[in-house]
């Protein structure tokens, strides 16, 4: 239940702070994602940029860069994702505590980019995981990256806590696996996983 | 340096038997390289790492090269007796024509070697060699024991084209993972049929990607 925004500012005059269950928990989450210590490829690069202090990710709670899935709310799939790659990504992220987000950096964590047509790239990582935020650019400028952040926080403000609408971890019926891919003689079995990735239509 | 022809000589001077070739380059930069037997090749290869005037002590890069079965078409002039009618008489008459004459040409797997010396800083000295065919005689031997750099190189060559490396220490593949079959840089290899998602297909893609639509469209008749 939302409160009333004047009423809110009145009672701040007052010195009584009113909020919702929902805000406070919100809040709490999205000031401290911390992302997964995971680099893929060139991308890398400038998310490493964006942690230091000229671009200072720790302006948005984001800054404890966790080497274990365990501990990690967010994966930053920051760069190429190679066909052999690709089963170990997806097994991270089911290793990782709900909830968990997941932002896909550059144009070949989104769709393979330059070496989409190669032998050995996969056409995007959303093909097995759920992604949250993507990112275009070859490599995304840090600029973009906390672009990305400020998306995933809104995106996250704007979850309910119960409800139809209600985000995965709060959802007791939700997949928390995502089916790890094979290695097969000719490609990845699946191609991709038909419950995260449908066909998306083209409108020209 | 010596030249490509002075480094075969001293190549067939030190090894007997080694039958040596020589690849010409006929572009600018006229880089002509060496064509060994493959029984023969490790011990060129020795004598071109340990003559004290070539040392060739660096093997800088390995790379395959794959070449498919050429179909040649020959124009050759045939005589042959033909029946004739000549003068109201039946006769044997020779007669010359021209004929395109198709003949195959195996194709084979090729790796190529780069070789530098550090010591008398020269190089590059290129050396090539090449398979018998295509799918069953593809081992050549391996350049590991006598440059250690080549051992990644030559798995590389193994993973992407599928030559088979003899007396390696360790051939397993290097890019692709186990259980892979194909071999990706063969120039008939074809890529898996994934081209469910194509916004700014063009040429070869815009064809795979029209024949997977057209293939996913008769699915879908059929199944109903």
């Amino acid at each position: 239940m939302a409160v009333d925004e004047g009423l809110k500012i009145e009672l701040g005059k007052q010195g009584v702070f009113v909020t919702t269950l929902q805000e406070l928990y919100n809040w709490g989450r999205r000031s401290s994602v911390w992302p997964m210590n995971f680099g893929l490829a060139c991308c890398a690069i400038e998310m490493i940029a964006t942690t230091m202090a000229r671009y200072d990710l720790a302006r948005f709670g984001a800054e404890v860069f966790r080497p274990s899935p365990r501990q990690a709310d967010l994966m930053i799939i920051s760069g190429t994702v190679t066909k052999k790659m690709a089963p170990q990504v997806v097994r991270l992220y089911n290793q990782m505590g709900e909830p968990r987000y997941v932002i896909a950096m550059g144009a070949c964590a989104i769709s393979g980019g330059p070496f989409k047509q190669g032998y050995n790239v996969l056409k995007g990582i959303d093909r097995y995981i759920p992604v949250d935020v993507h990112i275009p650019g070859c490599p995304p400028r840090p600029e973009a990256l906390l672009e990305a952040f400020m998306t995933l926080q809104k995106k996250i403000d704007a979850q309910h806590l119960t409800g139809e609408e209600r985000p995965r971890h709060l959802d007791a019926e939700a997949p928390g696996m995502f089916p790890v891919p094979e290695q097969g003689e000719h490609d990845l079995e699946p191609p991709a996983n038909k419950n995260v990735w449908t066909v998306p239509v083209v409108i020209r | 340096m010596k030249t490509v022809e002075e480094i075969k000589a001293a190549i067939e001077a030190a090894v007997p038997g080694a039958g040596v070739e020589v690849v010409p380059n006929p572009g600018p930069a006229a880089q002509h390289s060496l064509l060994l037997k493959p029984d023969t090749a490790v011990a060129v290869a020795t004598f071109l790492r340990d003559d004290t005037e070539l040392a060739l002590d660096f093997l800088s890069n390995v790379t395959g090269v794959d070449w498919l079965d050429k179909e040649i078409a020959e124009k050759v002039k045939v005589t042959r007796t033909v029946a004739k009618t000549v003068d109201g008489q039946e006769q044997q008459v020779e007669e010359t024509a021209e004929e395109t004459q198709k003949r195959v040409e195996p194709g084979y797997l090729e790796v190529v070697y780069h070789l530098y010396s550090v010591a008398k800083k020269h190089g590059p000295v290129v050396f090539r060699m090449r398979t018998g065919n295509r799918t069953d005689m593809v081992e050549l031997p391996s350049m590991t024991p006598v440059w250690r750099s080549a051992e990644f190189q030559e798995r590389e060559v193994f993973d992407l084209y599928g030559v088979a490396f003899k007396g390696h220490p360790d051939l397993r593949r290097i890019l692709m993972w186990e259980g892979f079959k194909d071999h990706p840089m063969r120039r008939d290899y074809v890529e898996p049929d994934d081209f469910d998602y194509e916004p700014t297909a063009h040429d070869e893609v815009l064809k795979r990607a029209q024949e997977h639509q057209a293939a996913l469209a008769a699915q879908k008749g059929g199944g109903e």
